[in-house]
């Protein structure tokens, strides 16, 4: 079977006054069908771009792109017809109600809310209390699930969401993505981009991506297997001192802040918990709380930027 | 209030007609403190902010403000403190250079002040090639540090950041925490929000505002502790499921 998405050697540039910037550098990928795959970075690591080019609202400089077998340049009108697109600002129209806008999105597609009600229902029915309401009355929440209803409504076979949950609080994060699990055992394929490193775990596979690369393409767990030196947490009184004292050490390669322990990469690869214990010896800080971790994919995200 | 209280609230309300944004929240800042903000959408946190920078204006309640009475010297309080958030922070159409010198003679720098400024800023971090470059070819990660520097460019008691680190790489996230850092180290108090939970463990201490209110507010530790959760992503999550009210 054909992949869902396919993109090759994609090549995108802007010109922002005089400045040229490349958005997208000869990228290249494929995701399966009924995926959930993940486009990870931050800001301006060319995301939205990408989901623009595939959604066939803006044409490549260079390269090919293909989504459920058509090209999104000769085929654009096939690939509008089967792709449902969440961009990252909320896109409806203020001025109409929530269930104006979902019959005005069903009409555009020759379907109706009853067709497909199956597909929408689970999102729908948190909205409907408020089905009279102007859209630009809804909460932030409200106004998401709106928008996924919007983006489901005709049945499409790979749906785009563009930073659904930036801004969005760690709660409704958690739930948003309950909901896109829900739709991936419907079979529709899903690529979904987040500066959250946390939320590539909840990806099949994931693409790190920075300044219009892609830095890596893999599992969540392949990702974190790939991160090559032992990792290590500690904690101490004074975070602070403790890690400009680590980075201060000739033995130290890394040292990140993570939550409430520093993360700290040494540069012989081979340490042992003794050895590492007598490096912590060397700072001023006392009682060092360490000990050996798995890495995280933002610590590999990071590993991969130093590069 | 004590000398080294930067901020002290108390029973502060704002009503915006039947609506109740903040609800009698109570607490206080210590000077040179990392204060870390959080709650879930629509808890009402930037209200709040607002009405401590002095662009809304309370229902009723106390607040003093960098030693400043929020409803009487509330323009004494917009030239002690400095601001910047993830949306609104230098003008993209301007250089780095300009940037600085409208906000310097916005706060009443003098011209030499401005050029030394200037110059200690760009040497810090390192823009000396992109100085006369407009705001907006800088990478993201480079405006926020940058936009940092300038909200402190006054040296104010009280910085407030909301959302600073939105959308920016882990390298440079981590970075501008080492600004901070730096900047409650010489005694600036730091008010600050953010959506990231490993940056509440940064925090000095951390209040939660669920629904208007400020339902829990100690150190990440003693948070932690109480609610009995492994890490503050936890603790934010057992208190914000309860919130009835959306954004």
């Amino acid at each position: 079977m054909d992949a869902a998405v396919k993109v090759n050697d994609v090549y995108k540039s802007f010109t922002n006054g005089k400045v040229e910037v490349k958005a997208l550098q000869e990228i290249s990928f494929e995701v399966n069908r009924g995926e959930v795959f993940g486009l990870i970075g931050p800001d301006g690591a060319g995301k939205t771009t990408l989901f623009r080019i595939l959604t066939t609202l803006m044409i490549a400089n260079k390269g090919d792109a293909w989504v459920d077998g058509f090209h999104v340049v000769k085929d654009y009108e096939k690939i509008r017809n089967r792709v449902g697109y969440m961009p990252g600002r909320f896109s409806l129209y203020q001025d109409l109600t929530v269930e104006e806008n979902l019959s005005f999105f069903a009409t555009l597609f020759n379907t109706t809310l009853e067709e497909n009600y199956d597909l929408v229902k689970s999102i729908y029915q948190q909205i409907e209390p408020f089905k009279k309401r102007r859209a630009g009355a809804l909460s932030g929440g409200m106004k998401q699930k709106l928008a996924l209803s919007c983006a489901l409504i005709h049945r499409p076979s790979v749906l785009f969401l563009d930073e659904p949950t930036t801004g969005v609080d760690a709660v409704s994060r958690k739930e948003f993505w309950e909901l896109l699990r829900q739709l991936q055992v419907r079979g529709i394929t899903i690529i979904v981009s987040t500066p959250y490193m946390d939320e590539a775990s909840l990806c099949d596979r994931v693409a790190l991506m920075q300044e219009g690369k892609i830095m890596k393409i893999d599992s969540p767990k392949g990702i974190i297997e790939g991160f090559a030196k032992p990792l290590w947490a500690v904690r101490s009184a004074n975070m602070y001192r403790l890690m400009i004292d680590l980075r201060a050490l000739k033995e130290v390669d890394t040292c990140y802040p993570f939550g409430q322990y520093h993360h700290v990469v040494f540069k012989n690869a081979g340490e042992t918990l003794e050895h590492a214990k007598q490096v912590m010896a060397m700072v001023s800080e006392v009682n060092v709380e360490i000990r050996r971790i798995p890495a995280t994919i933002e610590d590999c995200f990071m590993a991969l930027m130093r590069r | 209030m004590m000398a080294d209280t930067a901020i002290s609230v108390k029973q502060l309300t704002k009503r915006f007609g039947a609506f109740t944004a903040v609800n009698e929240i109570t607490f206080d800042v210590k000077r040179g403190e990392i204060f870390g903000f959080l709650g879930a959408n629509g808890a009402g946190k930037t209200t709040a902010i607002r009405m401590l920078c002095g662009l809304s204006f309370p229902t009723s309640g106390e607040a003093t403000v960098a030693g400043y009475d929020l409803f009487r010297d509330a323009e004494k309080i917009k030239k002690s403190i400095g601001y910047m958030s993830q949306k609104f922070s230098l003008y993209e159409d301007l250089t780095i250079r300009e940037n600085i010198r409208f906000y310097g003679g916005i706060y009443g720098l003098s011209d030499k002040e401005i050029k030394s400024k200037t110059d200690s800023m760009v040497q810090q971090l390192h823009l000396q090639e992109q100085v006369d470059k407009l705001v907006k070819s800088l990478p993201l990660g480079w405006k926020q540090k940058l936009s940092f520097s300038v909200a402190m460019l006054h040296q104010p008691k009280i910085v407030f950041l909301d959302e600073p680190t939105g959308g920016v790489d882990p390298i440079t996230r981590r970075e501008f925490w080492t600004m901070i850092y730096e900047a409650a180290g010489t005694g600036t108090t730091v008010f600050v929000t953010t959506h990231y939970m490993d940056e509440a463990e940064y925090c000095d201490r951390v209040s939660i505002m669920v629904d208007g209110k400020i339902d829990a507010l100690d150190t990440p530790m003693e948070l932690k502790r109480k609610f009995n959760a492994p890490s503050m992503e936890e603790v934010f999550v057992q208190l914000a499921r309860k919130a009835k009210r959306g954004e």
